[in-house]
């Protein structure tokens, strides 16, 4: 695929003396939603970390639009993740301290955006995700589903090419969850964002346009894992 | 699933001739197989029989398309009898999927069997994915989006019993026996 807009080879990373990662090859294009699935442990987020640039691998490369994500420095990777990839966590990425529209506006503000144009973007993320209303609420007094949906909008609010999504529905209910993926998987439509999707549930992977199946530090053909 | 009960259910709100039956069922049942003419009035004859529905008025013309068909009182207490009646759990000893899984190490091996699996969880994922898809549509309305949510979390059951035994022929040592 020459459209792929970030690509991985050869990954490997371990953890002391254990491998995590053991020579993943990957890649994902403009607008579309790969899921990452697996058993737990079989080192799903070693490799969205590393693909994000929050982890850099022990060997290999990953390349987001011809450029080395592996070699930059710790202070470019952050500016990219700040700008040009989102991330997704489970739960818990909300500051408690500050309101919906402070949590959402703050990559921008991070970015050098002024106040006044973030809180505004702020709001019509929020909005766009069916929260407008949480605006001047803090994390503590919503919902796990509208806090997801805030950190969603956070995600989002700077418009990044490839969303990383480790677990997103995984600390909710069915019904939560899928209002998470359906606005998840609406705004990356309509935004033509890549969705780089960790799942290990086959529901949630449902969401994607392809699986990718890991095992052991590897991605796996199914089929050949199946007959190892 | 039991079609003479469904179509008890769709006389409940009214008489209806067989054709009405029909498109109400296929209309309602959105995910099951659209319903034969044949077996609608090989159907509604045997509920006729037990005395369950009765002939309505029939237009001039006459013709079995022309007759209506309504609930009576014995229809509508073994309709009410079939709602309030728990199904067995689906018998899983019926289900192909496991069946091929347990003729495939029978007659091969472990190896057949994952390749069998690793195929059928190829097929399942598809499925689930156009599901997922028709829920998400903005068209789909409440009973499109129930029906797509009983075969998603079907399909969803099956996909972690088949992830769980690819990784359990694959090696067999693993799990409960170790
Ligand atoms: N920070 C860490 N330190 C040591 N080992 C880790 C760390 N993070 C993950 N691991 C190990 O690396 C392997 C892969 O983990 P992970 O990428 O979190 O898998 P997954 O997301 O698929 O559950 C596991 O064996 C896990 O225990
Ligand atoms: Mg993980």
């Amino acid at each position: 695929m020459n459209d792929a807009i970030l690509s991985a080879r050869g990954l490997v990373k371990s953890y002391g003396n254990s491998p995590a990662l053991r020579g993943v090859t990957f890649e994902v294009a403009a607008g579309e939603i790969v899921a990452v699935t697996g058993p737990s442990g079989c080192g799903k987020s070693t490799l969205l970390h590393c693909l994000s640039g929050i982890l850099r691998p022990d060997a290999g490369e990953v390349v987001y639009r011809e450029q080395r994500v592996d070699l930059m420095p710790e202070s470019a990777r952050a500016r990219l993740r700040r700008s040009e990839l989102g991330v997704l966590f489970q739960f818990g990425q909300l500051v408690a301290e500050l309101t919906a529209a402070e949590n959402v506006s703050l990559p921008l503000l991070l970015a050098g955006t002024g106040r006044r144009a973030a809180r505004t973007a702020a709001l019509t993320w929020l909005d766009r995700l069916g929260v407008a209303e949480l605006a001047e609420q803090r994390p503590g007094e919503m919902s796990g589903g509208q806090q997801q949906r805030v950190a969603l909008a956070r995600a989002l609010v700077t418009e990044p090419r490839v969303l990383f999504a480790d677990e997103p529905t995984g600390a909710l209910d069915t019904l939560a969850g899928e209002q998470v993926m359906a606005h998840l998987v609406r705004l990356a439509r309509a935004h033509r964002t890549a969705v780089v999707l960790v799942t290990h549930e086959p529901r949630i992977a449902g969401y994607a346009d392809r699986e990718v199946i890991m095992r052991d530090g590897e991605l796996a053909d199914v089929a050949l894992a199946a007959a190892r | 699933m039991s079609t003479s009960h469904v179509l008890l259910g769709l006389l409940a709100e009214g008489p209806k001739h067989g054709y009405e039956l029909k498109r109400a069922h296929d209309a309602h049942m959105p995910r099951a197989k659209p319903l034969a003419f044949g077996q609608v009035y090989a159907t509604l004859g045997r509920l006729q029989r037990d005395g369950l529905v009765a002939e309505g008025d029939r237009d001039r013309e006459g013709g079995p398309e022309r007759t209506s068909f309504a609930l009576t009182a014995q229809g509508r207490e073994r309709l009410d009898a079939w709602l309030s009646e728990v199904e067995a759990p689906a018998p899983f000893v019926a289900s192909a999927l496991l069946a091929k899984v347990v003729v495939a190490l029978l007659a091969a091996d472990g190896r057949r069997a994952g390749v069998y699996l690793a195929a059928q969880r190829a097929a399942h994922q598809q499925r689930l994915r156009e599901l997922t898809a028709a829920k998400l549509d903005p068209e789909s309305g409440l009973g499109d989006v129930i029906a797509a949510d009983f075969a998603i979390s079907h399909l969803d059951a099956d996909l972690r019993w088949m992830d769980t035994t690819i990784a359990r022929v694959a090696d067999p040592n693993r799990g409960v026996r170790s």
